[in-house]
């Protein structure tokens, strides 16, 4: 069955890119502007797993994380985090947060889809 | 009194001896007489009472005559001789004692001057002797104090007990700054650092450096950084050094303010997080989409003009990115250049000898700003301003140059004139674009990228038709900031000693000794004075003046002063007026008491206060306390009374009279801080008078001031 990626970022460009490419690897993608919309999608599409973009309007990725790993039944979504920022402690916060991985933006496409290979393949 | 208790007894004594005479010789007389004679003898004594009491009046008279004028000529004659030979002996080697009174006292009082001389002239025998044998110690320490005041750190040298016993004028600045020039003044000798610095973090540099140091290794050192009351950031490099016994007696102190090199630095940190974080998400937008278009060549067209677009429109907001950080923070990038803040004054003379002595052109310099600083590369600048005197050299034969310089709104304005030919219009724009040879040396920077990295500019400007200025070049540079220079100690040879350290006080005994018991010649002291309204506190008068200096080890600091007008918020009188000298303009904007007193207090809270009459300034402090929130708790020593004390035969004490007496120099009176030196000065004289009189310790001088009659007088 094909797995199915959530793709949430407030930017479009980045959201082109990584539709296409993860279409092209083969996943089913769906994509979430912002945080609200983001657990409505979690909600209705019932991803195998978020790209989740830190810094976003009104709710932060960090923010929908954390109400993602309050939910029972969401415990097996893998969440991949992506940020502009690389400091130590914001990737510790992320982690902390039950995020599966954090990922600092510049990223090479190639290692971020095996990455979510990865992540699939152990669920 | 006792003087006139004496005398009247002696006025008895005579007296009673010249009655008694004739009284024995008449009882003898009648005592060998038949009876009926004796009752005649006693009836004509009787029948002459009148005139016998006459007489024995007559006789009292003679006995008071004779008794006055003997007290006069040899007792009280004597008297002044031994108070007048105390002062010479102990204040006034000048002086020389009266000769009035008895012919024997003359004769006494003649060879206590010829003694006088003698001892006047051993005693400057022996001073010159002294003298010669410190002048060569005084000379180093001199040296040393010159050195210190020339350190662009601040330093400061307190012993074991946390007093400060040498600091130059860079480290007095460093703390200073406050409502009041007086806050400075809290750096001084024999004070205490821990009101400067936390007592905890001396505790712990201490600490850390007894453990650090090992015998044969090299002194240890430790740094921390303090705030200081007005917000300033301290680097405090502490070193230790040792006693004989190689115990740590004492912390060298070296002080930076780092207050301006961490805004920079935090600037340099803003930049760089910054250009990261702006620059991460474009980069990953640019990126992906590049990659995409990589991985996947096979992608339908449309897609590929998405993605093409994508990454021109992200690399051209990544570059706009760029621009606005670097702008935003050109003033950190700036800082990383070697500029350096530089007196316009001192650059243009190195530009002169350079000029002179590379080029052989005359130069000088006319209307250059003493104020103006700059900032600049001075190697890079003296070089640029070289380069173009030669070019003018070579091209025009201009042989001589004068430079001029001005602020202009926050900029310096440097004019580089010369008499004589006009260059071509085109000239400086072909110059500037040359690499700098100047004779045989040769750089790649051109006097553009010199203007460049000091965002500067220079333009030609002719001669003005009448003749009436030169043809110049006219530079424009951003002004610096003064670099505060360290104060010169102005030292008179007079005054051989700057009063920046004092050794002496590693000697200090410590407060373990109770005050009062404390000997006068180590105790430190404020002197100061008031001026006021007027001479009633109680009735509104007012304090419009305060003046204080410091007495440490024996020795009146006249560095370490306060000096203060204040406020009254009343009127002034003319009468008041006319002594001081301080007219209602003088004292508008200035702080009132109440700001005025807590920082007085912090000058003068560790000392023992001295000043002339001083239950009248103390009425004016007392009154202010509930208003000023400080209490002038301190004991209190009046010079008025302690010469009272001294000189007890002597009616004045005022303190022109006092200061004459013990030969003292009168100049500034009538302002507080000139009441307060001569009131210093003054002191410092009665202090081995007391010592005279075995009036050696606080206690000792404050009960003999008691004692004096004008402890009485009540303000």
């Amino acid at each position: 069955m094909t797995k199915k990626v959530l793709i949430v970022d407030d930017e479009v460009n980045i959201v082109a890119a990584l539709e296409f490419l993860l279409q092209r690897s083969g996943y089913e993608v769906m994509v979430a502007q912002n945080g609200d919309e983001a657990l409505q999608r979690v909600e209705s599409f019932a991803p195998d797993l978020v790209l989740l973009d830190v810094m976003m309007p009104r709710i932060s990725g960090y923010e929908v994380c954390r109400r993602m790993r309050e939910r029972a039944d969401w415990k097996h979504i893998k969440i991949i985090m992506l940020s502009a920022k690389g400091r130590e402690a914001e990737v510790s916060k992320g982690v902390s947060l039950g995020a599966d991985l954090y990922v600092t933006k510049p990223f090479s496409n190639n290692e971020l889809v095996g990455k979510i290979g990865e992540l699939l393949a152990g669920a | 009194m006792k003087a006139r208790r004496k005398f009247i007894f002696w006025v008895a004594i005579v007296f009673a001896v010249l009655l008694a005479v004739p009284a024995a010789l008449g009882v003898l007389l009648a005592a060998g007489l038949p009876v009926a004679e004796q009752e005649a003898f006693l009836a004509i004594v009787s029948e002459r009472a009148p005139a016998l009491a006459f007489a024995a009046l007559i006789l009292l008279l003679v006995s008071a005559g004779a008794v006055k004028w003997l007290f006069d000529e040899y007792v009280t004659a004597v008297h002044a001789l031994a108070e007048q030979t105390g002062v010479v002996l102990g204040a006034n080697a000048e002086l020389r004692v009266a000769t009035q009174g008895g012919r024997e006292v003359a004769e006494a009082a003649a060879a206590i001057n010829r003694l006088a001389d003698a001892y006047r002239a051993l005693r400057r025998d022996f001073e010159l002797r002294t003298r010669e044998a410190g002048a060569r110690l005084e000379e180093e320490r001199n040296r040393l104090a010159a050195l210190m005041s020339e350190l662009s750190e601040g330093v400061m040298v307190c012993n074991a007990e946390g007093r400060i016993l040498l600091y130059n004028e860079r480290a007095k600045g460093l703390f200073a700054a406050g409502e009041t020039a007086a806050i400075a003044a809290l750096v001084g000798l024999g004070r205490s650092v821990f009101a400067l610095i936390d007592r905890d973090q001396i505790a712990h540099a201490l600490e850390k450096l007894q453990r650090l140091r090992q015998p044969g290794a090299a002194p240890p050192s430790t740094r921390f950084v303090i705030a200081t009351a007005t917000g300033r950031l301290l680097k405090v490099k502490a070193a230790p050094f040792g006693d004989s016994a190689g115990a740590i007696a004492g912390l060298v102190l070296a002080l930076e303010d780092v207050t301006g090199l961490l805004d920079q630095e935090a600037a340099r940190r803003g930049l760089l997080q910054a250009l990261a974080a702006g620059v991460r998400a474009p980069t990953a937008n640019v990126r992906a989409a590049a990659e995409n278009l990589a991985a996947f060549p096979d992608m339908e067209a449309g897609r590929r003009e998405q993605f093409v677009q994508i990454v021109a429109a992200e690399s051209k907001s990544l570059s706009q990115r760029l621009d606005a950080a670097l702008r935003e923070y050109a003033d950190a990038l700036k800082a990383q250049l070697a500029l350096e803040s530089m007196r316009a004054a001192d650059l243009l003379g190195v530009v002169c000898q350079r000029i002179g002595a590379s080029l052989g052109m005359a130069s000088g310099l006319e209307s250059v700003d003493e104020e103006l600083w700059l900032r600049v590369d001075s190697f890079a600048f003296v070089q640029a301003l070289t380069f173009l005197a030669a070019r003018l050299r070579d091209g025009y034969t201009v042989q001589s140059l004068r430079f001029s310089a001005r602020a202009v709104n926050g900029h310096a304005e440097l004019d580089m004139g010369w008499a004589g030919s006009a260059v071509a219009s085109d000239a400086l724009s072909l110059w500037e674009d040359e690499p700098m040879q100047i004779g045989s040396e040769q750089t790649p920077l051109t006097l553009r990228d010199v203007l460049e990295r000091h965002g500067g500019e220079v333009w030609y400007q002719a001669a003005d038709a009448a003749g009436g200025s030169t043809a110049r070049f006219r530079f424009l540079l951003p002004a610096g900031e003064a670099v505060m220079a360290p104060a010169r100690v102005p030292v008179t040879p007079a005054e051989s000693r700057p009063e920046y350290y004092d050794f002496d006080l590693f000697r200090a005994s410590g407060a373990t000794q109770a005050l009062q018991e404390r000997k006068l010649a180590e105790l430190a002291y404020t002197a100061f004075d008031t001026e006021t309204t007027g001479l009633e506190p109680s009735a509104g008068d007012e304090i419009i003046s305060i003046g204080a200096v410091r007495i440490v080890n024996g020795r009146l600091l006249k560095t370490e002063v306060f000096e203060q007008l204040v406020d009254p918020r009343r009127a002034l009188s003319r009468e008041s007026v006319a002594i001081h000298g301080i007219g209602a303009e003088a004292l508008q904007g200035q702080p009132v008491i109440e700001r005025v007193l807590p920082s007085f207090y912090r000058f003068c809270e560790d000392s023992v206060l001295v000043a002339h009459n001083a239950a009248f300034d103390m009425r004016f402090l007392q009154l202010k306390e509930a208003i000023s929130g400080v209490k002038f708790t301190q004991p209190v020593l009046d010079t008025l009374l302690l010469s009272a004390a001294v000189h007890p035969s002597h009616a004045d004490h005022r303190l022109e009279s006092i200061a004459e007496r013990l030969g003292v120099r009168v100049i500034g009176r009538h302002t507080a801080l000139g009441d307060a030196l001569l009131s210093g000065e003054i002191f410092l004289k009665l202090l081995p008078l007391l010592a005279e009189r075995g009036i050696a310790t606080l206690g000792e001088a404050l009960e003999a001031s008691r004692e004096t009659y004008y402890a009485r007088l009540q303000y």
